[in-house]
């Protein structure tokens, strides 16, 4: 079986700023990151399918001590970041960026308001890369 | 899933393990060294290591700690045994708990009567950074960590989670720092073996001597809310709710259930192994709860042919506060939602009803990733047969369990073990 729902696939769209997963053609259920292989039924009838973008919060945090690629990129015990887990609207949960909260007041950040998806560009030349993100819902 | 009996029994005769902490000029090999020593001087009757067949090595990451791959050949060569059998068994930091499943496989195989599990990391040649770089290698390094994730971060999110579900508050985790720094510092093994109020007069006199101003803090609590005293690493786990980077080795000889009088007139029997995966937290149903660790568990106890309310003690995966809460429901110790009331009531301290981390856990004792596991082991083995010393816990004891935790949950490992004279 030639698996196209791969890691680097999945990016691709990410570089186009489209949030794509996979569908289990006869379960219909939805999977982000895309899956090859349902793990509820073992199926691999899948097919590719857009996500809304919405979604929200359920779990984070505010990092203080980052590790070295978010420290290349500005981040440190001064200028700390949030990360968190999304539940899409679509069902599954993903891990990203949390932009546009106040870090400095963790305990006003709500788990269960509403997100939208956002991207970022970090890097340079060829290292250059677009990153999954979300932000609180306009 | 159904579960099945081990072919035959195992038992314990003998652990052993190094001190934990950061140890300059020595490596893993000089570790594993003085838990072996140990190991071999705790068994009751005497072992001659020619009798050992085969060695299994819980090790996380010696490649990018060390700079070497391929451990098990040389700890095995270190302490003579070449050129026997030597298996590396790496599942992160419950790498050892997995290597003495493996070894209990091993002889209940029938293929070895007599296996040595060994385990050991060493951390503390890396700065904090590659520390966190090397530890977040153990989750989901494409789907996870692009987000910023890293380890205390993980925990981190579920200690929002489980907040936000059910009450708790950063105090919870704060109780149960305090908590296990008051068990560590009964054990001479142990990295920070200190009350926090002890590290509070440490600091206070610190400053003092210093000539600068004497912090005032009313108690435990006012200190760990202290920023510059107790920074915070990721929202809401600070420095005294995360187990620190370690150093250290620990090791058991596992025998087959009829070898094991001939050794010691008190073996310890492992009488309940379970082990379960998953995948990214992200990818879970819940993020209030490690669904393998409740696999793992309801596996053991079923072998073990007992429950929750029969563990006498527990050492848990503790490498962060919160993960000790969880951990407490995911074994059954309390109900979903009532481990936090459970720990800010004292239920888990010393004199508690369902004593957990005995030794100060990771958390006080130290965690070297690879190794705890087996360290977790050597508590149990010392308390159920009234070897604790100064944090022995005086009450009749039978069972005592261990839970080891890889990443987020990716991997648990929980065994049973039953003190039987």
């Amino acid at each position: 079986m030639d698996n196209q729902f791969t890691s680097s696939a999945y990016f691709q769209f990410i570089n186009e700023k489209k949030l794509m997963g996979s569908r289990d053609v006869h379960t219909n259920e939805m999977f982000l990151p895309p899956r090859p292989v349902n793990p509820k039924t073992f199926g691999t009838d899948m097919e590719w399918v857009e996500f809304s973008g919405e979604g929200t919060l359920a779990a984070y945090t505010i990092v203080y001590i980052a590790p070295t690629a978010m420290i290349a990129a500005g981040f440190d015990r001064k200028n700390p970041y949030c990360a968190g887990i999304v539940k899409t609207k679509e069902g599954p949960m993903i891990s990203a960026q949390i932009l546009g909260v106040d870090v400095a007041h963790p305990e006003s950040i709500q788990i269960g308001m509403p997100l939208q998806v956002s991207y970022l560009t970090r890097g340079e030349g060829e290292a250059q890369r677009v990153f999954l993100a979300f932000e609180p819902k306009a | 899933m159904t579960n099945r009996k081990l072919a035959r029994g195992v038992a314990l005769i003998g652990a052993g393990m190094s001190k934990f902490g950061a140890f300059k000029g020595k490596n893993s090999r000089d570790l594993f060294v003085e838990a072996y020593e140990e190991m071999l001087q705790s068994v009751d009757k005497g072992f001659n290591p020619a009798d050992i067949e085969m060695l299994m090595v819980g090790n996380y990451s010696s490649d990018l700690f060390e700079g070497q791959g391929h451990v098990a050949p040389i700890m095995a060569s270190w302490v003579g045994l070449s050129p026997r059998a030597a298996v590396r068994v790496e599942d992160a930091c419950a790498s050892a708990g997995v290597a003495l499943r493996q070894g209990i496989l091993a002889i209940a195989s029938g293929l070895y009567d007599i296996v040595m599990v060994g385990a050991v990391e060493k951390m503390t040649d890396l700065a904090t950074e590659k520390v966190t770089d090397t530890l977040a290698t153990a989750a989901d390094a494409t789907f996870e960590i692009p987000a910023g994730f890293t380890f205390p971060g993980f925990y981190a999110a579920m200690a929002t989670a489980y907040m936000h579900q059910y009450g708790a508050t950063p105090e919870t985790f704060m109780q149960v720092g305090i908590k296990n720094h008051e068990n560590g510092s009964l054990n001479e093994k142990a990295q920070f073996g200190a009350k926090i109020s002890t590290i509070m007069e440490g600091r206070r006199a610190s400053a003092a001597k210093k000539g600068l101003p004497i912090p005032e803090w009313d108690s435990e609590l006012e200190f760990l809310h202290d920023d510059k005293a107790n920074p915070i690493i990721a929202w809401p786990m600070r420095l005294y709710d995360c187990s620190p980077v370690s150093d250290g080795a620990a090791a058991v000889l596992l025998v087959s259930e009829e070898l094991a009088k001939k050794y010691t007139d008190h073996p310890i029997y492992i009488v309940g192994s379970g082990q379960a995966s998953d995948g990214a937290l992200h990818d879970r149903d819940t993020l209030t709860a490690i669904p393998s660790a409740s696999e793992a568990a309801r596996q053991a106890y079923e072998m073990a042919g007992i429950t929750a309310d029969d563990i006498d003690l527990a050492e848990v995966h503790d490498c962060f506060t919160v993960a000790e809460v969880i951990a407490t429901e995911d074994l059954g110790f309390f109900k979903r939602g009532e481990g936090w009331k459970a720990a800010e009531a004292g239920e888990t301290a010393r004199n508690g009803k369902k004593p957990i981390n005995l030794s100060g856990g990771l958390k006080s004792k130290g965690h070297p990733v690879g190794a705890s596991g087996v360290g977790q082991v050597v508590e149990v083995w010392k308390q159920l047969r009234g070897q604790a010393g100064p944090r022995q816990i005086e009450r009749e004891l039978q069972y005592g369990l261990t839970h080891n935790v890889g990443g987020t949950g990716q991997t648990c490992v929980v065994h049973i073990f039953e003190r039987r004279d």
